[in-house]
């Protein structure tokens, strides 16, 4: 290391900014159709828009992913980066990873990047999987004579040394993992970004990458490191700059940050109560108390198994006589989808005015239904006749839907990148049939071996 | 390359900033990831006719059946001129560059959006991507120039000095599919009706290009119009080279070299340009 970089920082941000038009955030792409129909009546704002330029006037619908972010991360820091969905650190990552270009602002990085926003990135199936050592290593930027000399060593620690020659499309999704992270983990920058890569795998998969970025860190090497899981923050990072709606809530000792996080809105966390009856969110009629999320065993988490029933439970007080009420559960993903809406159904309750007092509802979500990630649970009580909503909480809790990748998640064995708004488990039925002659030989009824 | 005493000197420092209006081309970033081109290009060869049953034999069969094809129909059936040649050889000489570059173009105007899931998670000049999908077809075209070799040899056609010329009519074609390829895959991020046109597109061009017939049907100085396609430079060269027409370069074949150069030059431009958008739409 050049002693005379040792002042400078790794790692500067000064007033970054990033503006997304609605929706371009989502995979999403335009007809020739709309745009020959806007060509007729707007021919020199679809010239322009071909061009690459922004179109005037009309005033697209935007939002700011970033608001001047500024910070500084000096060499050999480990710095955390976190805040709820949709604060910015994805796209600050992006950002800082040249994937995509800032709107306004400046960043330097002073060193080598290596970034990990996924792993596997680049993986083919069709190729075996040393082939996708070269291939994945590339695509990371290393150098082939780097690959060459550490190929033994990515294989060792994955543990594929017979496999290195069987096309990945035959690996166990555990296989396929643990090969994706070594190639990761193998890289050697001077600067490393990793985003929730961890999100993926078992415990102790996860538990290994933690170890590799503490690791990292150790060796004077500059960590930018997001993530959901604020144990892991606390531990890795010394520093933690925590994002709300795309600017910078806070920036300071790690443990102060996250103790901030949970605290304040800004977190959305598996458990929120209101204990004082005047910040509480009230209609007069009806207060809300606490909501919480329930695993399966009964206890408050965060992390819901991807197989396993979670519940949502509200505690509300009624303060008056005579109100019919419902309460309302809203479901949504990262990326603010509205997965779906429930309302209560206790046949107890239905249509019946309530004595005042103090009521627990949950609402038990069945398992397999959630993809893999965050769901973001707004929570409301009405009343239909006459229509009141007594209260409501936009994003009151969160909790992460994992796959802890066993096998027998809707996944089957399947490790790879899997998207869609909901991942129920369908009943799959594949029946053989033997060719005619065959048939006709043993009987129509003939059993039938299903593997 | 960044050699470690590159690195004890000078810490590479990349500073982040929104561009503005047309940018450089920045073909030194293009070279320090040569050896992501190389493997892309690897990956391309070493998966493209897994799972088939053929394998690379269809390398062969898709210019070879087209041959034979026009042999039938324009050939036997409508009598067309091929400049003294036997016709399927006239044919096959020009398929065999044309397949190179059609299929050139297919792949790499459909090459960002296959690879969205790159662009999205990893930075690398972008231009890489359709540069290699282009560049994953020349393997085709050895297979079929061997054919095409030995369909000479059939016929009694010695190859003279003039095949030297080849690799630059090659390099020509490369130009040109690259070319459209980059203005195609951009507009393909956007508008995902371009890999509905390029069947078209391919189709019209070919006709549009001296393949069942010989451009000596014009007269000048409509013939050296003609080479403002590029392809029709290709096609009369590789003739010219490989079977002695008398489609010397010319007028035609300069005229066809600026139009491609030019072709990939604004191409490149509008990639680069474009580029930064790409991993927020694609």
């Amino acid at each position: 290391m050049p002693t005379s970089s040792e002042s400078a920082d790794a790692i500067r941000v000064e007033a970054l900014s990033k503006r997304y038009r609605i929706g371009e955030r989502r995979a999403r792409y335009k007809s020739l159709r709309d745009v020959l129909a806007r060509a007729a009546l707007q021919p020199a704002r679809v010239l322009r828009s071909l061009a690459g330029r922004a179109p005037d006037g009309g005033a697209p619908q935007t939002i700011w992913a970033l608001r001047n972010v500024s910070f500084r991360v000096g060499h050999g820091e480990v710095v955390g980066i976190i805040g709820r969905n949709g604060a910015g650190k994805s796209t600050l990552l992006k950002i800082l990873s040249r994937i995509t270009e800032p709107t306004s602002g400046l960043a330097e990085i002073r060193g080598r990047v290596g970034s990990l926003l996924e792993v596997g990135t680049g993986f083919h199936n069709e190729l075996t999987g040393g082939e996708n050592i070269y291939l994945n290593g590339a695509i990371l930027g290393m150098r082939r004579r780097e690959i060459e000399r550490k190929f033994d060593e990515i294989v060792a620690f994955a543990g594929v040394e017979k496999f290195v020659d069987t096309p990945v499309k035959h690996y166990s999704s555990g296989m396929y993992l643990r090969l994706a992270f070594s190639v990761a983990a193998h890289l050697d920058p001077e600067i490393l970004l990793v985003d929730e890569v961890l999100a993926v795998g078992d415990a102790a998969f996860q538990r290994r990458c933690l170890e590799k970025i503490e690791d990292v860190g150790r060796h004077g090497r500059t960590v930018l490191f997001v993530s959901h899981n604020m144990p892991a923050i606390t531990r890795l990072c010394s520093r933690t700059v925590l994002l709300d709606e795309g600017g910078v809530a806070a920036d300071g000792p790690s443990h102060q940050v996250v103790a901030k996080y949970l605290s304040s809105d800004i977190g959305t966390t598996a458990e929120r109560e209101w204990r004082d009856p005047a910040t509480a969110p009230s209609s007069g009629a009806a207060r809300l108390c606490a909501v919480r999320v329930r695993g399966n065993n009964g206890g408050v988490t965060e992390a819901v198994d991807i197989r396993k029933p979670v519940g949502i439970e509200m505690e509300f007080d009624v303060l008056e006589e005579g109100w019919q009420l419902w309460s309302s559960f809203d479901f949504f993903n990262e990326e603010g989808l509205l997965l779906f809406g429930s309302i209560e159904t206790d046949p107890e309750w239905r249509g019946k005015p309530r004595p005042p007092g103090h009521y627990v509802t949950t609402a038990w979500v069945p398992g397999n239904l959630f993809s893999e990630g965050p769901v973001i649970v707004n929570v409301e009580l009405l009343t239909t006749h006459p229509h009141v909503r007594h209260f409501r909480e936009r994003q009151a809790v969160a909790f992460q839907v994992v796959d802890t990748m066993e096998g027998d998640s809707a996944r089957g064995d399947w490790g790879g990148e899997w998207s869609g708004a909901v991942r129920p488990m369908l009943a799959w039925k594949t029946r053989y049939e033997r060719s005619g002659d065959q048939r006709r030989a043993l009987g129509p009824e003939a059993p039938v071996d299903a593997r | 390359m960044s050699s470690l005493a590159q690195q004890e000197t000078e810490v590479p420092t990349i500073v982040i900033r929104p561009s503005r209006g047309w940018i450089a081309l920045k073909l030194g970033d293009l070279w320090e990831y040569r050896e992501l081109l190389y493997f892309l290009v690897w990956r391309d060869i070493k998966v493209r006719y897994k799972q088939t049953a053929l394998g690379a034999a269809w390398a062969i069969i898709q210019p070879f059946t087209s041959m034979v094809v026009f042999s039938l129909f324009f050939g036997k059936l409508a009598k067309m001129p091929s400049d003294g040649i036997p016709y399927p050889i006239f044919a096959f000489s020009g398929l065999v560059p044309w397949t190179f570059f059609a299929n050139g173009l297919a792949q790499s105007a459909n090459s960002l959006v296959d690879s969205a899931n790159l662009i999205k998670k990893v930075y690398f000049p972008r231009l890489t991507i359709p540069i290699a999908n282009v560049l994953s077809g020349l393997v085709d075209f050895s297979l079929a120039f061997m054919v095409l070799i030995g369909m000479m040899l059939w016929y009694g056609i010695i190859p003279t000095g003039r095949i030297l010329w080849l690799p630059f009519l090659l390099l020509l074609a490369f130009v040109t599919a690259l070319a459209v390829g980059l203005w195609l895959s951009v507009l393909n991020v956007e508008y995902r009706d371009v890999k509905y046109t390029i069947p078209f597109l391919t189709q019209f061009w070919m006709f549009a290009t001296p393949i069942v017939y010989p451009s000596t049907l014009l007269k000048e100085p409509w013939r050296t119009v003609y080479g403002l396609n590029p392809m029709v430079g290709v096609v009369e060269g590789f003739r010219w080279a490989l079977l002695g027409t008398k489609t010397a370069p010319g007028p035609m074949i300069a005229v066809s070299g600026v139009a491609a150069i030019a072709l990939l030059v604004g191409g490149a431009f509008y990639f680069r340009r474009m580029e930064k958008t790409f991993a927020d739409v694609v």
